[in-house]
């Protein structure tokens, strides 16, 4: 059976398409102002990667922020939803589900089935997001993938605001006035972020294994930081991205067997 | 999508105006109780020199990467053409973000416990609840007659609202902060306010507002409207009880100032003629801190 994931996110929409329970091809697109349109572009993608048509799909199903701007699915399933389901379909031992995303941040508890239990969210504030990083490496005058490897050569970090993209900023802007390296800086960076994550995931508790998904779970500075900062081991799938689209195309796989029946 | 990140833009729509102010028609002789209050704010410094408790000058300046440095630079902006020197101050009061790094400084205050006295003696002893909206944080305070801290909330985690997230949007729209209250309000209807409060989306949120074809006017009433939603809230959570004025850099933002009377459905106390001869709201927190300085040395005197 043939099923489709969408996450539709706030920066880039993804595509996952799944066969009898392994990945076939992945595909995505910016979101830019038309997320639809990016939708359409990121199954296409993924359809032609596959070598497959529309009409082989059984099931589609959206999830995402911007979910309400996906082109027509079979149904929906909550970011959190698909998260869990993702998690443990790569890692079944995990149980805690950290996914980082452009402009949201979350943490789901789930159970050994994918189930999500419980759930902690970090919602319209930049701060303890991906944009967080983007914009201090914007003030740091680096690309935002130089910023991981770094931060890894830092061997301190200067204490920065954490609490606000904008008096981040500013406080890095006085970092450099204060020739602080830019390691340090790019350290401080993903230090104070996983602070923020780290108190976050803690409302939840730790529970192992913790799984690391979404965009920012690229980045090996933040993974660094908040290694160190949970002082758990920390898994990561690979393509952590296209987490959100892939728990979506299971949850597709469960309802298209359901209706089945 | 590139922004500059230093302060060198060629066209700085941040920056606001610095200045200094003598109170006509008041001399001092080395007799009186010099005081001083410096509030050294995140983004603004501020310094006031009273005379027996009356105001008699003040000046605002930018606050500089360093505090001492910031708390000297606006402290001798006060002083100029007064003919007084640091000496001739019998206590100087530091407050504000930077307080603890005012090296002139007798003591330091919070900016809350100043604030709430400013503004006492500012408008008079009607005040109850202020709103004081700094660079970075924004306070509800509610006082009694004689100025006196009751209780306080503050949001100091969040850019929204704050002077610092306006100079951000002044940047964005390219329109001189002090420019920004009054164009916000050439509105024909007051649209809905932005869904976004923290600045980082919002800009990303008056982008598209402006692609759809949103005039920047509109989008400044979106904004603002916004904001002004932020702080009323804090004010109803702190209780709102009459009179409200604002104090800070905002309390010069008619765009805010007015909306916040909207919502909350109170008149805040007029402002004072501050371009002319009024005491300047700005400044409330280097007042208050100047009028604990005489109280502190005459307590000292008696001692």
């Amino acid at each position: 059976m043939i099923t489709l994931g969408l996450d539709i996110g706030t920066q880039r929409v993804k595509a996952v398409i799944l066969k009898d329970g392994a990945v076939v091809s992945r595909g995505q697109a910016f979101s830019g102002f038309d997320a639809k349109k990016a939708a359409e572009e990121a199954v296409a993608q993924a359809l032609n990667l596959a070598n497959l048509n529309r009409q082989d799909i059984a099931y589609s199903v959206a999830t995402g922020s911007s979910m309400e701007n996906a082109p027509k699915t079979d149904s929906t399933v909550s970011m959190m939803g698909a998260d869990a389901k993702a998690g443990v379909f790569f890692f079944p031992k995990a149980r805690t589900i950290i996914d980082i995303g452009a402009e949201e941040a979350r943490a789901i508890k789930c159970d050994e089935k994918g189930v999500m239990m419980d759930f902690v969210i970090n919602e319209r504030c930049a701060a303890g997001a991906g944009a967080f990083i983007e914009s201090m490496a914007r003030a740091l005058e680096v690309k935002l993938e130089v910023m991981g490897p770094l931060s890894l050569k830092a061997e301190r970090a200067s204490p920065i605001n954490a609490s606000c993209v904008i008096f981040g900023e500013s406080d890095v802007v006085s970092l450099i006035h204060r020739q602080e390296s830019k390691p340090e800086i790019a350290r401080a960076v993903f230090d104070a972020m996983a602070d923020r994550i780290s108190s976050m995931v803690h409302r939840l508790g730790v529970n192992p294994d913790v799984v690391l998904i979404g965009g920012v779970a690229k980045d090996v500075g933040f993974f660094a930081s908040l290694k160190r900062k949970l002082g758990v081991e920390i898994l990561v799938p690979e393509f952590p991205d296209y987490a959100g689209a892939l728990g979506a195309a299971l949850a597709a796989a469960s309802r298209a067997k359901e209706t089945q029946k | 999508m590139k922004e500059p990140s230093s302060v060198k833009d060629e066209l700085e729509f941040w920056r606001w105006r610095e200045y200094s102010r003598i109170v006509e028609g008041k001399q001092w002789t080395s007799k009186d109780i010099i005081t001083a209050g410096v509030d050294v704010g995140s983004v603004g410094s501020k310094a006031a020199i009273m005379v027996n408790g009356e105001a008699y000058s003040w000046g605002i300046t930018r606050t500089g990467s360093n505090s001492p440095e910031s708390a000297s630079k606006v402290l001798g902006l006060a002083l100029q053409g007064t003919g007084l020197k640091a000496s001739d101050l019998k206590y100087t009061v530091g407050t504000g973000y930077g307080r603890v790094n005012v090296p002139m400084a007798n003591k330091a205050i919070t900016e809350i416990a100043c604030h709430a006295k400013g503004a006492n003696y500012i408008w008079g002893p009607s005040v109850r609840t202020v709103l004081d909206v700094g660079g970075q944080d924004i306070k509800a305070i509610r006082s009694d007659e004689t100025g006196r801290v009751v209780s306080f909330l503050m949001n100091d985690k969040c850019a929204a609202g704050t002077g610092r997230g306006m100079e951000v949007f002044a940047d964005l729209m390219k329109i001189p902060i002090e420019e920004i209250g009054a164009i916000s309000l050439k509105v024909d209807e007051e649209p809905p306010p932005v869904s976004c409060t923290c600045v980082a989306f919002a800009k990303t949120e008056a982008i598209g507002l402006l692609r759809k074809g949103w005039s920047k006017e509109k989008v400044l009433a979106a904004y603002t409207r916004a904001m002004a939603v932020r702080m009323a809230n804090l004010i109803n959570r702190v209780g709102l009880e009459k009179e409200l004025v604002i104090t800070g850099g905002q309390s010069k933002n008619i765009g805010i100032v007015s909306r916040i009377e909207v919502v909350l459905g109170v008149k805040c106390l007029p402002m004072p003629n501050w371009r002319e001869k009024g005491l300047d709201p700005m400044v409330a927190g280097a007042f208050g801190a100047a009028l604990f300085g005489k109280a502190l040395y005459e307590k000292a005197q008696k001692s």
